[in-house]
């Protein structure tokens, strides 16, 4: 192992956890505040793919597209909430994921309706086409750098949001005392679906941009729904900072265990065997991960401070 | 009683040889219609009922369930069709984990299973069955073309493929041809969207080649990746990585690939041409290999369906095995294991009048059987 190959792995590592930190914000950010637990954040990521994908068929621009993710994704959240998600506020939890995996078939029936069940083809704007040599003589894909990039860009502009802003100030104010801000004459309901389109924004970024890297097909959500999952129940529920080191930690230990995992067996039985083994045993890293950490810290890496 | 029984039918269906059979036959089809592998179940019903629709025999009868590439949902499937819809034949399934929850159990009640794609080893060598037939090929077969066709000019390759049955089979076959010195053999999970761990140890490795067995979106998504990763190692794979399915959503990418399939859209014979024809004209879109094989799936349940009864297993099953079908592969037989002997040959990614298509380059296996069909007693 060289490394250069160690530095490569570590990237991707990154660029995973970036990619799972969009969509764990905005579900940690309508839990945190809602107290909703939202299955259909996949799909909202599978609509920013989507609209993405057509937009930028249609239009010969990859960035018209995103923007169109963007605010496809962002409706659709305001939508839902408007229409359904309003009324599971009060309900139990078991009642508030059963209508949002409702709301997981119907997307996915409703996207197969219009496009089809084959994969939409989207490919990656020219300007970020290739790679570039990184130091140690290796090369590393444009476009992956790119999406670190807007990762770290987007946590921050969250930090600054939520720390800054008067939106913020409701925010971490819904997350501390719901009815109370009620009570001091905030909108809360306003609040709630910008809230909630904000996360639903959010997903669909990651939905577009990853849209460019892999298929554009119905059901691409839902795996990465339960990565997603995984990081705020390390990082904490609730907290975006959880979310942010959650994303990375389970970013980082999935690739270099997928990488590291077949190599280390390799030491001990023959390499077809290490690969298999390795392979599957990999793909259970991440909650044994997630088990020492809750066996630790049983409410996460940061927990929300009312909880 | 059972005896006589038994001789009666026989000697029955002996006088109406010759007459066209009008006895009702259902057929249960389980495949993959949602999720991510939606687009080969939907190639796979697409070319099964465009053979069905041809025939234009009014006493068969087809079932369609999605198993949403669910195992379990693939064995409820099944029980309920056996049971409550009472079919004679099941066919469909696209996914090798799917056909061994359902095919085993389905023989073991007295039911064809004619398989349009999945072919699993543990049903090819002892373990086959006088009633299990596979219209599409071996497993391992696309894979061993590849492999032999490496031997060529590759001195160090880069395998890999998803952790399942058909994946082990996949690396199974491939090195069961290849004789030059393997760099890594990586196994990744099923529906695995994600590869630039593997992109990365494949640029590491110091590999000539690489062999990848990724079907549906995963191949879409490693395609996609490789191409921007500047990694510039050869990629070749069987026909499922770049089938028709999948090479529009790949995009310029895939074109140079090459791969090994038994079937691709410029096959010059009379059965292909009819075939592109009608499956273009009825469904607006290029078929895949996935289409090809449910299309002579079905040709041959029609075939056996005029001359004998599905209720006569013995007389069903000899007149499938007669094969007798114009197949758009050209030349197809049936091995004494019930699964096919037919060419394979090498293909390319290459993009005609703007759509990106496979052509044929060179035959690589003329006849080519499977390993396991010499342990195969019946």
């Amino acid at each position: 192992m060289t490394l250069a190959l160690a530095l490569e792995q570590l990237l991707n590592g990154l660029q995973l956890g970036v990619m799972l930190f969009l969509m764990a914000a905005g579900l940690t950010l309508i839990f945190g505040v809602m107290g909703l637990i939202n299955l259909a954040h996949g799909s909202l990521y599978m609509v920013g793919a989507f609209a993405c994908a057509t937009v930028a068929a249609w239009t010969g621009s990859f960035w018209i597209g995103l923007v169109a993710s963007l605010a496809a994704a962002a409706a659709a959240g305001a939508i839902v909430e408007l229409v359904v998600i309003r009324r599971l506020y009060d309900r139990d939890h078991l009642d508030q994921v059963l209508a949002t995996f409702a709301l997981i078939l119907m997307f996915s029936e409703g996207t197969r309706w219009l496009f089809g069940s084959f994969p939409l083809y989207l490919d990656i704007p020219p300007l970020l086409q290739g790679a570039v040599a990184l130091p140690g003589g290796t090369e590393y894909p444009v476009y992956r750098l790119a999406i670190i990039l807007a990762g770290a860009i987007v946590a921050f502009g969250l930090y600054l949001l939520i720390s800054r802003t008067r939106l913020g100030m409701r925010i971490r104010a819904g997350e501390s005392d719901r009815e109370m801000i009620g009570a001091l004459g905030v909108d809360i309901r306003t609040l709630y679906t910008v809230v909630f389109a904000l996360g639903a924004a959010l997903a669909g970024l990651a939905g577009a941009m990853v849209g460019a890297l892999q298929s554009v097909q119905v059901g691409m959500g839902e795996p990465v729904l339960i990565l997603a999952f995984v990081v705020i129940v390390i990082g904490g529920i609730g907290s975006i900072k959880g979310a942010l080191l959650g994303a990375l930690l389970v970013g980082v230990t999935d690739t270099m265990g997928r990488f590291l995992l077949p190599k280390l067996l390799a030491l001990f039985v023959a390499p077809a065997q290490a690969g298999m083994i390795g392979g599957a045993a990999a793909s259970m890293l991440i909650y044994i991960v997630m088990a020492v950490i809750l066996a630790v810290k049983p409410r996460g890496l940061f927990p929300a401070a009312h909880a | 009683m059972k005896k006589i029984l038994a001789a009666a039918t026989l000697a029955l269906s002996m006088s109406t040889t010759g007459m066209a059979f009008a006895e009702p036959l259902k057929i249960g089809m389980i495949t993959t219609l949602s999720g991510g592998g939606a687009g080969l179940g939907i190639d796979t019903r697409d070319g099964f009922m465009l053979a069905i629709k041809n025939a234009g025999n009014k006493d068969i009868t087809v079932v369609t369930e999605d198993d949403a590439q669910k195992p379990e949902l693939a064995v409820q499937i099944a029980d309920k069709m056996i049971q409550s819809d009472k079919v004679d034949i099941l066919t469909g399934i696209v996914w090798s984990n799917l056909l061994m929850a359902v095919a085993p159990s389905a023989v073991a009640q007295g039911k064809f299973y004619v398989s349009t794609n999945a072919a699993p080893a543990a049903l090819a060598g002892a373990n086959c069955n006088k009633l299990y037939f596979n219209a599409a090929y071996q497993n391992d077969n696309l894979h061993e073309a590849m492999g032999e066709y490496a031997n060529k000019g590759y001195k160090k390759m880069f395998i890999l493929a998803p952790n399942y049955p058909a994946g082990k089979d996949s690396l199974t076959g491939f090195k069961r041809y290849y004789k030059g010195q393997l760099a890594a053999e990586v196994y990744t999970q099923v529906g695995q969207t994600d590869y630039a761990a593997e992109i990365a140890q494949m640029r590491a490795s110091g590999a000539d080649g690489i062999f990848v067995f990724l079907p549906g979106g995963m191949g879409i998504a490693f395609m996609k990746q490789f191409a921007q990763s500047g990694v510039k190692i050869p990629v070749m794979g069987p026909g499922f990585s770049f089938s028709q399915d999948v090479l529009p959503a790949i995009g310029d990418a895939a074109i140079g690939a090459k791969a090994s399939g038994q079937w691709a859209p410029d096959f010059d014979n009379a059965a292909s041409k009819k075939f592109l024809a009608d499956f273009q004209k009825e469904y607006n879109r290029l078929p895949s290999i996935y289409a090809v094989q449910a299309y002579d799936a079905a040709q041959l349940i029609v075939a056996a369906a005029s001359k004998a009864s599905v209720k006569n297993a013995d007389a069903f099953g000899a007149e499938l095995k007669k094969a007798d079908i114009q197949s758009p592969r050209g030349k197809f037989k049936f091995n004494t294991n019930q699964h096919p002997i037919q060419d394979i040959y090498l293909t390319e990614v290459i993009k005609q009048n703007g759509v990106i298509t496979n052509k044929t380059v060179e035959k690589i296996f003329s006849d080519h059987g499977d390993a396991y069909a010499k342990d195969c007693k019946i």
